[in-house]
């Protein structure tokens, strides 16, 4: 009876010093679970774009591509065209870029050549205090503050110099693309900076040196050596400061004005893809009207993703050059 | 090239108006953070008091009052993405810091950069069509679920970071004893990781403690107190919005006056962060 049980006893802890064995001590369903939770990671956005594809079925029925083109955006008739938002947030991005990008490179090549050591940190740390700011209160801040007191000066200095130009025809008003462009220009300086900072400082001292030994003054080192050594990086910068511009929200919708004219003046209000969303998905009372905005939002994710998909393989080729460059 | 003196005093002033410019522009980027800070302080001042954190939102034209719902809403909202992103995102870096190279590993960095760069908007409407559309009702719950997604590639990326600047040898040697990996990761390298963590965690929390625009068409916002996860619920963010875009001058104060509250929030939360961070670093000696 007792030696029975004592070789029953035996297998099942043999089974179990088996499974043990097997299961490498718990290793293969460590590997298993975080391997999990890195595919849930990656699935996330496959289920994201799927479930935006899933919900928006009726204007795709009914639009199709027209969707993209149409400048018609009539709740009432149930007409429904993006083209005005598309317009607007490609005419506001590629503004704040054209404002920001200078700027931004201004302050990386500041943070990664020339600032004395001891005020890098402080100064990247504040650059970087401005990308924590919450969104919601630079539209606060635009709206009550830096419109009235900046924005529509300058709007009407270029009315009145300019405005002979479509950029700057028609009426002065306080939210406007120009004022849009001017936040998103200022928030997405963090990021350009950061980034373009960042692939600064990766290009090898070398470089750097050889440069200066052939006689060349610290600017000629940074505009003809660093910027072309590092270009694809701060390429991705950029791209990356794009897709921070195109998806911005909060900000956006309480300066542009929220109007559906389709004009290229800088100084009219408009409407972009994300404050459409932002303003009228709350309001929105039946489902083709819902689903035009889920659509516009699945536009707004798969732009987003080429961007940074592009802008990330970018940045990847100048940290990975730098390596080879050492092992010489 | 003959010697050439004007020549070469035209390129040293090139050189010395460039990098006189780099400097101003960094100054260009100091100016609007001071200049929103000095508004905030200042506006947001004026109508500060107590009550303003432990009352109720007045109706316009009725003084006093404040945004104790949207404190309280915040917090639960923050906290459900906490317990919905941090374990998913720790799990995850374990993977990346482990296994960089195999194809999963390349893809899960290549999928962390790109979710960081989805809109929140669009995660707003994501969180809206998997929970929202099926519930019928705006909750608390469907709020988290977006900030947790936002949240999730912070808080993995800086875990990743910190659990590889773990000191090889403290693996190893807990390898060479005969642990296992799991224990090893669990119980020497995390511990060892534990400060960077948190940064991370902090970070994250900084970031979408702010996030107004996916609470639109999630938690909606609340005029009543609540803290049931089933019912809309307010957040400070969205209670900024409101209040900005409404037509009354009282609302507008009150506006900054929340803002005030978020701002030292969120600032708060990251100055400390980095400071901890930067002192950690020195003491540790690994920068």
């Amino acid at each position: 009876m007792f030696a029975v049980s004592q070789a029953k006893q035996r297998a099942s802890q043999s089974r179990w010093q088996t499974l043990k064995r097997h299961l490498q001590h718990g290793d293969v369903l460590f590997r298993v679970l975080t391997a999990l939770g890195a595919l849930t990671v990656f699935m996330l956005i496959v289920i994201i774009g799927y479930e935006l594809w899933l919900n928006s079925p009726l204007p795709r029925e009914k639009f199709g591509w027209r969707f993209l083109v149409e400048s018609e955006w009539n709740p009432v008739t149930q007409e429904f065209g993006a083209f005005p938002f598309i317009f607007g947030t490609l005419q506001t991005s590629v503004m704040a870029l054209i404002f920001a990008v200078p700027v931004s490179l201004g302050i990386a090549i500041f943070l990664a050549e020339l600032a004395p050591a001891w005020l890098r940190q402080p100064l990247g740390f504040i650059v970087e205090l401005l990308a924590a700011v919450p969104s919601v209160v630079y539209g606060l801040w635009g709206l009550f503050v830096f419109i009235p007191a900046f924005v529509r000066p300058i709007a009407e200095l270029l009315h009145t110099t300019l405005g002979f130009l479509p950029l700057f025809t028609g009426p002065v008003y306080g939210p406007s693309r120009l004022s849009a462009s001017l936040i998103l220009a200022i928030m997405i300086l963090p990021t350009i900076s950061a980034v373009s900072r960042d692939v600064l400082l990766a290009i090898p001292a070398s470089q750097r040196e050889a440069a200066l030994a052939l006689g060349a003054t610290r600017w000629e080192m940074i505009w003809r050596v660093l910027l072309p050594y590092g270009l694809s990086g701060i390429l991705g910068a950029v791209i990356l400061g794009l897709g921070r511009a195109l998806g911005e929200t909060m900000a956006v919708t309480m300066v542009i004005g929220n109007n559906l004219a389709l004009t290229a003046s800088l100084l009219h209000p408009g409407y972009t893809m994300a404050s459409i969303i932002a303003n009228e998905f709350a309001e929105a009372t039946y489902e083709l009207y819902i689903q035009s905005l889920i659509q516009i939002a699945l536009v707004l994710f798969v732009v987003t993703l080429v961007l940074n998909s592009i802008a990330r393989v970018l940045v990847w080729r100048v940290a990975r050059r730098v390596p080879t460059e050492v092992r010489i | 090239m003959m010697w050439n003196p004007a020549h070469y005093q035209r390129r040293k002033l090139v050189n010395a108006v460039m990098l006189a410019l780099c400097g101003l522009a960094t100054l260009f980027a100091v100016a609007p953070l001071l200049w929103i800070l000095v508004y905030v302080f200042q506006e947001g001042g004026r109508h500060l008091s107590l009550q303003f954190f432990t009352e109720l939102p007045t109706p316009v034209g009725v003084p006093g009052g404040g945004v104790v719902n949207a404190i309280v809403g915040s917090a639960i909202v923050v906290g459900i993405a906490c317990a919905l992103s941090i374990p998913l995102a720790l799990v995850a870096a374990m993977y990346a810091a482990e296994h960089p190279n195999t194809p999963l590993g390349v893809t899960l960095r290549f999928a962390t950069d790109v979710l960081s760069g989805v809109p929140s908007i669009v995660i707003g409407i994501f969180a809206y069509t998997i929970i929202v559309l099926p519930q019928k009702q705006f909750s608390a719950f469907s709020g988290g679920v977006a900030l947790a997604i936002i949240m999730l590639p912070i808080v993995l990326r800086t875990t990743e970071e910190m659990i590889k600047l773990v000191p090889r040898h403290l693996r190893e040697g807990s390898l060479a004893l005969g642990a296992s990996e799991w224990k090893t990761m669990l119980q020497v390298t995390l511990p060892a990781a534990i400060n960077g963590v948190v940064t991370g965690i902090m970070l994250g929390v900084a970031r979408v403690a702010g996030e107004a625009a996916p609470m639109i068409f999630t938690a909606f916002g609340n005029p009543f107190f609540s803290t049931d996860v089933n019912q809309p619920i307010a957040t400070l963010p969205h209670m900024i919005f409101v209040y900005a875009i409404s037509p009354y001058k009282d609302w507008h104060a009150k506006a900054w006056t929340t803002a005030l509250v978020l701002v030292t929030l969120v600032l708060g939360l990251n100055i400390v962060t980095r400071l901890i961070t930067a002192w950690q670093l020195k003491r540790m000696g690994w920068r």
